[in-house]
């Protein structure tokens, strides 16, 4: 995994000297073309797992990007329009990510949405406290984050 | 084509910002105030630093302005995370049409620490953290 994710950078680096045009639009490109060659290249089966994960967190990233955008503009309609639509609440958020690392990324991109935020994870890392700005009904709103956003983390992730 | 891009761009954070301090005036509680104002000013700084990276044709702009976004995206929500807590443990009543409070009782007043979710919250009364007038989360 990191050892591709490596020789993929170091591909793009050589692309980036053989064209000799440091601009950030040309070391793109010279990644993708690194990707299509390991991907060519690759024998080994054990090592699969970087050309799956790869599109998945690329995915991730413009699925976050939406919901992010979707989020704000509802906020920002109930900002300027004299009347409140929101229903607030906090609600108990069961998690699924286990590692340090799985649980904080998750955590970030909950708080980075706008309308929700997170109060407290409880001290044996199952549970998570979420304060929500449009909580219609609590069990929907947790059905909708384990299969939205957590699914397609741990996805990226393991 | 990249002109127009930027003044999409611009124009989008300049707004996202204006909206975040519109909301602190604007918000009934503490909470949703925060929730507005963080997330918001994070898009907004962002999204003109983008601009800023695009605009200038100097490398060295470029990664400067990605390496504060990028910090400004990981530490912004940690600082909510943290004032958000504080406002909770110090009893900062909630908003007087907020429908449930999942977290209520499960604080040891003690030594700070948060109930499992298998172990039973604290039998409280009648009192809880959401206002009951407009007045008190004002």
């Amino acid at each position: 995994m990191i050892k591709q994710f490596l020789m993929n950078l170091l591909l793009s680096f050589i692309w980036v000297a053989l064209t000799g045009s440091m601009y950030y639009t040309n070391f793109v490109f010279g990644f993708m073309l690194g990707f299509g060659i390991l991907w060519i290249m690759n024998r080994n089966e054990g090592d699969r797992s970087y050309f799956y994960k790869v599109p998945r967190i690329i995915s991730l990233v413009f699925y976050f990007i939406w919901q992010m955008i979707k989020a704000n503009l509802q906020v920002a309609y109930d900002v300027i329009t004299p009347r409140y639509f929101m229903r607030p609440g906090i609600v108990k958020f069961p998690l699924n990510a286990r590692t340090e690392t799985e649980i904080n990324l998750l955590s970030m991109m909950i708080s980075l949405t706008p309308g929700t935020l997170i109060l407290d994870i409880s001290e044996d890392r199952k549970t998570m406290y979420i304060h929500v700005m449009y909580l219609d009904n609590p069990e929907k709103f947790v059905r909708e984050m384990k299969t939205g956003l957590e699914r397609r983390l741990l996805e990226a992730l393991r | 084509m990249i002109d127009i891009l930027i003044a999409i761009l611009s124009t989008i954070g300049a707004f996202a910002i204006f909206f975040a301090s519109l909301g602190i005036l604007r918000m009934p509680d503490f909470y949703l105030r925060l929730s507005v104002t963080v997330k918001a000013a994070t898009m907004g700084v962002g999204l003109l630093l983008l601009c800023a990276a695009i605009i200038f044709p100097d490398i060295s702009v470029s990664t400067k302005a990605l390496a504060i976004t990028f910090f400004l995206i990981i530490t912004s929500p940690i600082a909510a995370h943290m004032i958000g807590r504080a406002a909770y443990f110090t009893g900062t009543p909630l908003w007087k049409n907020t429908i449930i409070d999942e977290l209520a009782g499960m604080y040891d007043k003690e030594n700070h620490r948060l109930r499992n979710s298998d172990e039973m919250p604290e039998p409280q009364g009648e009192e809880d953290q959401i206002a009951d007038t407009e007045e008190e989360t004002k």
